[in-house]
């Protein structure tokens, strides 16, 4: 394995790892925020795809479709929080599961009716499309290593909001004791719209930008959104550092894993067999993270909650 | 979860056929909601078109949604075996879940007809009297694709498939075909939709050539990716990865590319051309090879429906085993463990006007009958 592979598989690992945090992000904020566990926040990843796909169809303009998966999102978002999920703060968590898994079922059904059960076409724009060389002589794609600096920009970007706006304060504070924010006067049923809609918005921009090189199709968001869970639990829920981070370590150690467990298994077994136990045992290594820092740290390398 | 149930009586007696007295129950169970519901779509519409063009009274279809989960087709299973008393069942897309499904339903003597699914370990020495695949063994347009990537010269191959049976059957099929040497050879995750590091692999390595079993939306994220990472390798593949359902999201990325199918919408017989003028008109978008298996499916039912009672179980069989249909793929036959022998061609994609589709350049393996059949003693 040479270093150049090593270095390409690092930039894969972390390009995943940033394509998750754009999910986390908003699943810990709405989570550390109003105590909400959303399982239809794979539908607003799927809702900003399908936006986007059908905007990129009809116009031809790849910038508009990822204004039209944030705006998609962001309203399919507000709405939800505006009619169902309102309703859920009081609730246990088994309710909210519940509730929000018949939204998953909603949307999927309801974009199929819309949209028809075949993938939609949505292709990366040609000034982004083909291989970059990097220095080193990596030949790395373009739209890929783009993808990393729009979600650090991301990052950077709730950084600043959640520590230095008055809606940051506000949130922050939300999550540390509702009932005082209220008893100070802040509009406490408009935070929660306007939180659940930026998360919802970051879902629909993270599958607009991986739809561009997946498949977009029905069902696309549950596979991410189980990733999503395992990074905040991870991260510590409720900590945006934390889902950056533990996005990161999910995205290298998937990666990582795939490439290495094959290799270091073909020390002990023929290949075949050292490929197929390698892989069984590469999709088991992010649970494997995940106990291992459930053990050391109960509540998540950030976690402030016990 | 509600589950929907559907059940079709058709609706025009034309009294062509040699009627049956006693009906014919049918439970088709396969994947209409979520990532891989485009195949059993296009399965449950091949299938019902043949019944409509039927009109054969005696014949009813209930159809269900297994999801793609292996526990939902079992608990169907049982369902339409025990309270709607089916007599035959069909339908399944996925091997996994054909596996978990269909020992168990021949066990209990129904009859079970695969559109799809044809997991090598049902067509050797887990075969069955009432199992019957009307598609093709696994291995069958892998080992098409083998023997195409000898001719086109090909001499270092990147194999790569997902885990799970039919992915395995996919890349032992290759093998068994192909004479050359193996750059790589990958297992890729179920259901993965970011290949990047497959393809650092692929790079990296001195393979001239890739051959890939990704069926879906799983085919659909590697072509897209493979365009965009710059590699410039000659890709081979079954006909799983550039069906009629998926090539309009892939585009450009999947032109040029070339793959194996038993079935074309192109193949030059009657069957076909009235089933592809027929599917278009009825569905409003082209056939694809699913739906051409559903169709193949339906008309080997009704075939043997006009010759013998359901309830007489051998003489059903036999009629099922003589395969005396139009088949969409022309000539059909059976082979001893009720896997079709038949023609394997090399197809294309290419573009007509604004629609990606395939088109025929030559046959990969003739009367081609799978490596399992010498272990099937029934």
């Amino acid at each position: 394995m040479s270093l150049i592979l090593l270095i390409e598989q690092v930039l894969n690992g972390l390009q995943f790892g940033i394509m998750l945090f754009l999910m986390a992000a908003g699943l810990t904020l709405i989570f550390g925020v109003m105590g909400l566990i959303n399982l239809a926040h794979g539908s607003l990843y799927m809702i900003g795809a399908f936006c986007a796909a059908a905007v990129a169809g009809a116009t031809g303009s790849f910038l508009l479709a990822l204004i039209a998966s944030l705006a998609g999102a962001a309203i399919a978002g507000a709405l939800v929080e505006l009619v169902v999920i309102r309703r859920l703060y009081d609730k246990d968590h088994l309710d909210q599961v519940l509730a929000t898994f018949a939204l998953i079922l909603i949307f999927s059904e309801g974009t199929r009716w819309v949209f028809g059960s075949f993938p939609l076409f949505l292709d990366v724009p040609d000034f982004l499309s083909g291989p970059i060389t990097l220095p080193g002589g990596i030949e790395y794609p373009l739209y890929r290593l783009t993808l990393i600096v729009v979600g650090l920009l991301v990052a950077l970007g709730l950084y600043l909001l959640i520590s230095r706006t008055r809606l940051g304060v506000q949130i922050r504070a939300g999550e540390n004791d509702r009932e005082m924010i209220a008893a100070l006067g802040i509009d406490i049923a408009k935070l929660y719209t306007i939180v659940f809609a930026l998360g919802a918005a970051l879902a629909g921009l993270a599958g607009a930008l991986v739809g561009a090189i997946q498949s977009v199709q029905v069902g696309m968001g549950e596979p991410v959104l189980i990733l999503a869970f395992v990074v905040i639990v991870i991260g510590g829920i409720g900590s945006i550092k934390g889902a950056l981070i533990g996005a990161i370590l999910v995205g290298l150690t998937d990666t990582l894993g795939g490439i290495f467990l094959p290799e270091v298994m073909k020390l002990f077994f023929d290949p075949s067999t050292a490929t197929s136990i390698g892989s069984s045992l590469a999709s088991m290594a992010i649970y494997v993270l995940m106990a291992a820092v459930l053990i050391l740290r109960p509540s998540g390398l950030f976690g402030a909650r016990a | 979860m509600k589950l929907v149930t559907m059940a079709v009586t058709a609706a025009l007696a034309l009294g062509l056929t040699g009627a049956q007295a006693e009906p014919v129950k049918v439970g088709l169970i396969t994947t209409l909601s979520g990532g891989g519901a485009g195949l059993g779509i296009d399965v449950r519409d091949g299938f019902m078109l043949a019944v409509k063009q039927a009109g054969n009274e005696d014949l009813e279809v209930v159809i269900e949604d297994d999801q793609r989960k292996p526990d939902i087709a079992v608990q169907l299973a049982d369902k339409m075996v025990q309270s709607e008393k089916v007599d035959v069942l069909t339908g399944i897309i996925w091997s996994n879940l054909a596996m978990a499904v269909v020992p168990s339903v021949t066990a209990q003597g129904k009859f079970y007809l695969s559109p799809n699914a044809g997991p090598s370990a049902l067509a050797g020495k887990g075969c069955h009297p009432n199992y019957f695949n009307v598609a093709w063994q696994n291995d069958n347009l892998h080992e098409a694709a083998g023997a195409y990537a000898n001719f086109a010269g090909h001499k270092k191959s990147f194999i790569l498939a997902p885990n799970y049976p039919a992915g395995k059957d996919a890349l032992t099929g290759y093998k068994r075909f192909y004479e050359g040497g193996l750059a790589g050879e990958i297992y890729t995750k179920l259901g993965q939709t970011d290949y990047a590091a497959e393809l650092a692999q692929i790079r990296a390595s001195d393979a001239d050539s890739v051959f890939f079993f990704l069926p879906g939306g799983m085919g659909i994220s590697f072509l897209k990716q493979y365009k965009d990472s710059g590699i410039d390798l000659p890709v081979v593949g079954p006909a799983f990865s550039f069906d009629q359902g998926i090539l309009q999201a892939v585009g450009d990325a999947a032109l040029g590319v070339k793959n194996t199918s038993q079935w074309n919408k192109d193949l030059d017989n009657p069957t076909n051309k009235a089933f592809v003028e027929s599917f278009q008109a009825e569905y409003g978008r082209l056939p694809s090879l699913y739906a051409s298996q559903g169709f193949d499916t339906a008309n080997l039912l009704l075939s043997a429906m006009a010759k013998a009672d359901v309830n007489d179980a051998d003489a059903f069989r036999e009629a099922l085993e003589a395969g005396e249909f139009a088949s969409t793929r022309g000539n059909f036959k059976f082979g001893p463990n009720h896997h079709p022998i038949q023609d394997i061609y090399v197809r294309e994609v290419v573009k007509e006007g604004d629609v990606y589709t395939n088109k025929i350049i030559g046959t990969a393996l003739s009367s081609h009958a799978d490596a399992y059949w010498a272990d099937c003693n029934m």
